[in-house]
């Protein structure tokens, strides 16, 4: 009876987990959209996000997309299938790899920043401040950080699946004697719009779903710096699998529906 | 101008604030007291709404805290934090002026920032000080940039938080003598938080004892030292021994 209790327990926090995340994300939806709007928050969001995310990104995709030919050309070796090497490396980039990784560093680079930022001025009172100072802190603090990583990320995304492709490709020209025209030819006769727009359109889910649990488990720390590690492991946790759980739906209504 | 009519805030099982009644009249000075963990800072919070009370009422000119408009509300009240609680990303005068750079009483960035070095001017700083980041300032320095935020705006109403915690002698004496000098210039009703005798007296025209949640004595400063209450006696002396425990 107690195992029972105990997994009851769970289930009831996981669901008031979820309710509780829900409410917030409305909540940021809802200071999004209604003045007064903080561009220079928005801005900074979009740099720190975007374009400092950029090296981690770069680096990140050059070694996958290298990676990836190596493996598709030793396993295609099995069966006479070497040839596949560039159409696989770009679809398997701009379809799973490319969002996921990206997705997966923003949570480890930006959710986990955004959450210690956030707590630590909860647990120094600045969040306090900027109450008494009118000024709300959902739409100075979650607002413009959740809008500008929903807005960047699909384009971090996109430069990653680039990156990728290109990391694909060098190695592929470099070491396995594939001709560059025709790898270059290959990979772009075999990609489809609608793996462009999933890419993207995952890349959009992931940043909003990483800047989202910063700002979550940030506003919610408990006290003190253990509060404030606490919260930061937390959100990239949840970050992470949310990111991943988010793509395996997002594939399923992508490719499979 | 501002009232407490019995209000209760509880943490879980912790009973916090156990009925706290209290009145603070225009354009005073109220010094509140007490041991640690005793609910000062929840008090404050409450008349801020950074606390919402379990039951009670919190007035202001005779409106309810909860019914007011919260902008309008907010734009008259000023708060020095314990800890200074500046913003770490901004620079000084950004922190300062931040009310008046945003919002209704959004004011153009020149005029914003000269205002900013006025106030820090008003608290003893000079205005190199203006474009420093607050995490390059030493800790009495940061009271002080929290106190000419407080200010910024001309608050009707000013909290002070622990005003002196932290601070080696000289140093409190200076922000006492500042919150003295500008609560008087400025005719602002204050509230100050404390546990230093010395501040209380500096600072004071009324004193409340806040002791297990409720308000055990309060009066003029002048009647503290013969208030007659153990536990008030007790507490202005620094005593060990007597009705408040000492473990808590």
């Amino acid at each position: 009876m107690s195992v029972l209790a105990a997994l009851g327990r769970v289930i009831l926090g996981l669901f008031a987990a979820i309710g509780r995340v829900s409410i917030f994300g409305a909540q940021t939806l809802s200071h999004m959209l209604r003045p007064p709007f903080y561009p220079r928050e928005f801005a900074l969001a979009l740099l720190n996000i975007g374009w400092l995310s950029l090296p981690v990104v770069g680096l990140t995709a050059i070694f996958t997309g290298g990676a990836l030919a190596l493996q598709i050309y030793a396993g295609g070796a099995r069966f006479n299938a070497e040839a596949v090497v560039p159409q696989i490396v770009a679809i398997g980039m701009v379809r799973e790899l490319g969002p996921v990784l990206v997705g997966l560093m923003i949570a480890a680079r930006v959710t986990s920043s955004i959450a210690a930022e956030i707590a630590t001025m909860k647990v120094t009172e600045q969040i306090d401040a900027l109450v008494t100072l009118s000024t709300h802190p959902m739409k100075y603090l979650t607002a413009p950080r959740v809008l500008a990583a929903t807005l960047v990320v699909p384009l971090l995304v996109a430069v990653g699946d680039v990156i990728g492709i290109f990391g694909g490709y060098a190695v592929a020209t470099g070491t396995l004697g594939f001709n560059a025209a025709a790898y270059i030819q290959n990979t772009v006769d075999f990609l489809q719009l609608r793996d462009i727009t999933s890419s993207l359109a995952k890349g959009a889910v992931f940043g909003c779903i990483a800047a989202l649990m910063g700002c979550y488990f940030g506003m919610n720390t408990g006290r003190g710096a253990q509060g404030v590690g606490r919260a930061t492991k937390g959100s990239v946790e949840a970050a992470a699998v949310l990111i991943l759980a988010a793509n395996f739906v997002l594939t399923g209504v992508f490719f499979s529906l | 101008m501002i009232t407490l009519d019995d209000v209760h805030k509880s943490f879980g099982s912790n009973d916090v604030l156990r009925g706290v009644n209290l009145h603070v009249a225009k354009g005073t000075s109220m010094v509140i007291i007490g041991g640690s963990g005793t609910g000062k800072s929840v008090a404050i919070k409450s008349i801020l709404g950074l606390v919402t009370p379990d039951s009670g009422t919190i007035t202001v000119d005779g409106t309810d805290v909860t019914k007011a408009d919260r902008d309008a509300f907010l734009a008259r009240f000023g708060m020095l934090f314990q800890g200074g609680a500046l913003f770490d990303s901004l620079p000084v005068w950004q922190n300062v002026s931040f009310r008046l750079l945003r919002g209704s009483l959004a004011k153009p960035k020149e005029e914003a920032r000269a205002i900013a070095v006025e106030k820090l001017r008003r608290v003893g700083l000079t205005a190199d000080v203006a474009d420093r980041l607050p995490a390059e300032l030493s800790g009495g320095m940061q009271k002080r940039v929290g106190l000419a935020r407080a200010i910024a705006a001309d608050p009707e109403i000013i909290f002070f938080d622990e005003p002196t915690t932290g601070l080696d002698p000289i140093m409190a004496g200076v922000i006492n003598d500042l919150i003295r000098e500008i609560v008087t210039e400025m005719g602002a009703t204050t509230m100050t938080i404390t546990h230093d005798m010395s501040s209380v007296r500096t600072i004071a025209d009324h004193v409340a004892m806040l002791h297990a949640g409720k308000i055990r004595w309060t009066g003029p400063v002048a009647e503290m030292d013969s208030a007659g209450d153990p536990y008030v006696d007790q507490f202005i002396h620094g005593r060990a021994e007597g009705p408040i425990e000492a473990v808590r």
